[in-house]
């Protein structure tokens, strides 16, 4: 049985933790003075407070978290991450006007979709669209591990949060033997990749604040830009490669930054499976694309064709969302496969969204195994991935995971059309909120500004359930999880 | 500290369970993945699934930057090898391998540094053997374990009507048995500890765990309780390796009986025993039991391995009349569900491999850790170095020294002279002081008193 009041006392810690995230967007409103200043520090008097009084009449509950109560803590807190989060871009102004509004953009950030309802954003205050961007970089690698890594406390109970939070198939692989030690190398190799990003942005010729807030986002594989016209804002050839690379980076498997840094050799990167399959689908993609535009006319010189056509690539494919040109009008098949391949495109253990490609894989080597077992009837053959067979426990998860996936896909689209939305709007914006990508096609193509109240709602709830893939959420959500 | 375990069997578990909740870096290691998942999902350690000798699989497990490596799978060899892999290839400081057969144990030669890099090898069996013996040598007591190389020992007792001292102030105890010096070191009353002093006053069912030179134990347990006579018939159930090596111990100063289910171990064991009788058949068979006059047996010791049949055959002797009855009991659960009910004593066989093997791992100079009380309480034997400015210890009386809460100083044991702990002793260095920790959690704060701070004025 749930045991509340110990869900209760971590909820209150990671709340007052989490109300602190308001701090530097203060200290950018005082640097800039952009009037900006009140949102913020009404959010934190609110919040902070809130945190500690849920945390201090529970104090005294201390008993090792179990994974049910993990799951519930981890999906109560991006609901209440983004529910906190929204105040301040309510409050503003110029801002959100409806709560509504403000929470989209609040859960777009947390869970690093990038998908915003908010046009004129060239206008805002800096210190609001600082704050945009640092959602991202928390929500990007995760909240819970950054909780994990500040918080020893929360002991054998930091890896039960830490399972119902993690993307990909295989959840057990540790870094290091302990947790927290574990989320801290992860916090690090993530702080010091945005670090350099930043300063490449700034290289590139960047302002440092547009550079610190698209390090921001491009290493959350968040998207958020501080231009309507995203990325494509600067037109700059220097940053479109820069965006590529740490975009790539982002969205590849943040145990192998580790270990190629921890040991290092670059051998880490090529021996493992998942990161070649990533690295050739990006491939594969751009060079169809790129191949698509040329060869339609959408630009006349090849190295235009490559430059948008791997950039739009890139950016979709590893579900972070900014775009250099308007994808949405390219001729045939192109803006469809674009939308799509943010489903299966992200490594686990990345800030990227979708199915992720480990799963792609094997599903594609289990449905290999099947066609084999029609030549060979009775053959025992193991799905193995980097040489070693995966357990069928693991391609049953799989198999269940693809299935649930289809099925809540489909059910969003359906729901979205039966709100009034023609069908590819529909269905680009339900690939663009479940796997966390950002911009969709037709209507929702730049922004989700012009749509109804219910819409955005629904989206809401596809991009939690996007950012804890699917099943964490889930579980919370059956009556077999109350049950004592 | 970094420690990789080496097999996720019994002993593996209930280690990485003690040294994950210290606060070490573990990592468990075991070809069944099953094993290493239920404890993924229990600790906070990392596991790795392979065979354990490969240097790959102990590379994966981070034997590269390791401090220590123990090996406890089930197979003596892969448990050496994997020794030897750490040291050629990782040079791992410290190596412990389980070593259970005698073939290789009797070869002293075999371990050191020209040969097997073992730093240390554990034999569960011939630790539990030692420690079954050790009570049959004290009847009454509930715990016996060693300090100094056995020079002193600390015995928990429990209390009965009858006793000369039950009823009385602790500082009576000088009056009753002038010659004898002892220390009790704690005292459980219905499961809780409290810290004796001076007017404390023991009562009848409390659990007296005391210091005292080994030729003096049995005149303090007399204090406490009524003398049981001394252990003549012994009945063991179960031929195994420790129902073997108990037999050997036992079979020079006791009646020894020994029930062994298969006829073909039953022959082996008799062509290896003297005096010791071995019986086929079942050892919960109650027709055999009271055939072999089990009503005038003075220990019933059951030490097969499943617990289950030990714990009903041991039930069923104490039912048919045997006067004290032990069961080697593997599972913690069954520990508490009947020691001291049904069955008078459990042991526990990791209890007795987890305290050999803490020693290794606490700072300090620690050189032995006894736990007690199924894990919940330590008794260490720690060395003072230093000097008066340099340690928190030495040159000090022990009223000076600040002990954590819950930690008494039961004895001292200054080369070969045992000194019992009073409020006015001055400890030296080099001595070797013994400590009773009531709560484990202390045990950090008690390395830490032992440590020598360079800074430290």
């Amino acid at each position: 049985m749930l045991n509340f009041a110990n869900v209760q006392r971590i909820f209150g810690m990671l709340i007052s933790m989490f109300s602190l995230t308001l701090i530097p967007p203060i200290g950018v409103a005082l640097y800039y003075q952009d009037g900006g200043l009140l949102p913020f520090i009404e959010g934190l008097a609110l919040t902070f407070p809130l945190g500690v009084l849920t945390w201090w009449t529970a104090r005294s509950a201390s008993r090792e978290l179990r994974l049910r109560e993990g799951c519930l803590i981890v999906v109560l807190f991006y609901v209440v991450f983004s529910l906190v989060g929204a105040v301040p871009l309510v409050i503003t102004d110029d801002g959100w006007h409806t709560y509504t509004d403000a929470m989209f953009e609040a859960v777009s950030g947390v869970t690093t979709t990038g998908a915003t309802v908010k046009l004129g954003l060239d206008s805002l205050p800096k210190s609001l669209l600082y704050y945009r961007a640092q959602l991202e970089w928390i929500g990007g690698m995760g909240v819970i591990v950054l909780a994990v890594a500040i918080l020893p406390m929360l002991g054998v109970g930091g890896m039960q949060l830490y399972r119902a939070e993690t993307p990909g198939p295989m959840k057990d692989s540790k870094l290091t033997p302990r947790i927290t030690e574990t989320a801290r190398a992860l916090y690090l190799v993530y702080a010091s990749m945005t670090g350099l990003c930043i300063v490449a942005y700034w290289l590139a010729g960047m302002s440092l604040f547009d550079a610190i807030c698209h390090a921001f986002t491009t290493m959350a594989s968040g998207g958020f830009a501080n231009y309507d016209a995203s990325l494509g804002h600067f037109n700059s050839v220097a940053i479109d490669c820069i965006a590529i690379v740490f975009m790539i980076v982002a969205a590849s498997n943040f145990s192998l930054h580790f270990l190629a840094l921890h040991r290092g050799t670059a051998k880490i990167y090529t021996n493992d499976s998942e990161f070649v399959a990533y690295i050739s689908f990006l491939c594969v993609l751009a060079v169809l694309v790129s191949l698509g535009l040329y060869v339609s006319g959408q630009y006349s010189s090849v190295l235009d064709a490559i430059r948008y056509g791997t950039f739009q690539v890139v950016s979709l494919a590893t579900s972070t969302g900014y775009t250099t040109a308007d994808y949405s009008v390219w001729a045939g098949a192109l803006p469809m496969i674009l939308i799509m391949s943010s489903a299966f495109c992200s490594s686990a253990g990345s800030t990227g969204g979708g199915m992720k490609v480990i799963r792609v894989v094997l599903l594609a080597r289990y449905g290999y195994r099947e066609i084999l077992r029609i030549v060979h009837p009775s053959a025992e053959i193991s799905v193995k991935v980097g040489g070693r067979a995966v357990s069928n426990q693991v391609l049953a998860a799989v198999a269940g995971f693809f299935a649930v996936y289809v099925a809540l896909f489909l059910l969003f689209w359906f729901v979205l059309m039966a709100l009034g939305l023609d069908p590819v709007t529909a269905v680009a914006a339900v690939s663009a909120t479940l796997n966390n990508m950002g911009p969709g096609l037709g209507d929702v193509a730049t922004s989700f500004a012009a749509m109804d109240p219910a819409v955005k709602w629904v989206c809401i709830l596809a991009m939690l359930l996007g950012r804890l893939e699917l099943f964490t959420l889930m579980a919370v959500l059956t009556p077999a999880f109350w049950r004592r | 500290m970094k420690i990789i375990i080496l097999g996720a069997g019994q002993v593996g578990a209930t280690l990485a369970e003690n040294l994950a909740n210290e606060a070490n870096d573990v990592t468990v290691v075991d070809s069944d993945p099953g094993l290493l998942q239920a404890l993924q999902d229990r600790l906070d350690i990392r596991t790795v699934n392979g065979h354990a000798a490969y240097p790959d699989i102990l590379r994966d497990a981070g034997a590269e930057d390791a401090d220590m490596l123990i090996a406890v799978t089930e197979v003596d060899e892969t448990n050496m090898v994997a020794c030897t892999v750490a040291n050629t290839l990782f040079h791992t400081p410290t190596k412990i391998a389980r070593i259970r057969s005698n073939e290789y144990l009797r070869e002293g030669k075999l371990f050191g540094a020209e040969a097997l890099p073992i730093d240390m090898s554990i034999s569960p069996e011939q630790l539990v053997t030692d420690y079954i013996s050790r009570l049959i040598q004290y009847p009454g007591a509930l715990q016996v374990v060693d300090f100094a190389d056995g020079r002193v020992r600390m015995v928990g007792v429990k209390a009965y009507y009858g006793g000369p001292l039950v009823g009385q102030e602790l500082r009576e105890i000088r009056e009753h048995i002038p010659g004898v010096d002892t220390r009790v070191a704690a005292i459980y009353r219905r499961g809780r500890p409290i810290i004796p002093e001076g007017d404390t006053i023991i009562e009848a069912e409390d659990e007296v765990f005391f210091v005292a030179a080994k030729k003096d134990i049995p005149q303090v347990i007399a204090e406490l309780r009524k003398l049981d006579r001394p252990v003549k018939r012994v009945l063991l159930a179960g031929g195994g390796n420790i129902g073997l090596r108990l037999a050997k111990a036992l079979e020079d100063h006791c009646q020894v009986k020994l029930i062994e289910r298969d006829p073909t171990r039953a022959r082996h064991l008799s062509e290896q025993l003297k005096s010791c009788i071995v019986l086929v058949g079942d050892a919960a068979n109650e027709e055999l039991l009271t055939e072999e006059n089990i009503e005038s047996t003075d220990v019933f010791c059951a030490v097969t391995n499943d617990d289950e049949a030990n714990i009903l055959s041991a039930m069923l002797a104490k039912r048919l009349g045997a006067r004290k009855v032990m069961s080697l009991i593997n599972r913690l659960a069954y520990v508490d569900l009947v020691e001291g009910g049904a069955i008078d004593i459990a042991i526990s066989p990791q209890q007795s491999t987890v305290s050999a093997l803490l020693a290794h791992v606490r700072r300090g100079d620690v050189v032995r850790v006894h736990s007690l009380r199924r894990g919940a309480a330590e008794a260490i034997e720690a060395i003072a170095h230093g000097d008066e400015n340099t340690s928190r210890v030495v040159g000090r009386r022990l009223e000076q020294v600040k002990l954590p809460p819950g930690t008494t100083i039961g004895c001292i044991v200054r080369d070969e002279e045992v000194i019992i702990a009073h409020h006015d002793t001055v400890i030296q260095a080099e001595d070797h002081v013994i400590l009773f920790i009531v709560d484990k959690k202390r045990t950090r704060d008690v390395e830490r008193l032992f440590q020598v701070g360079l800074t430290f004025i």
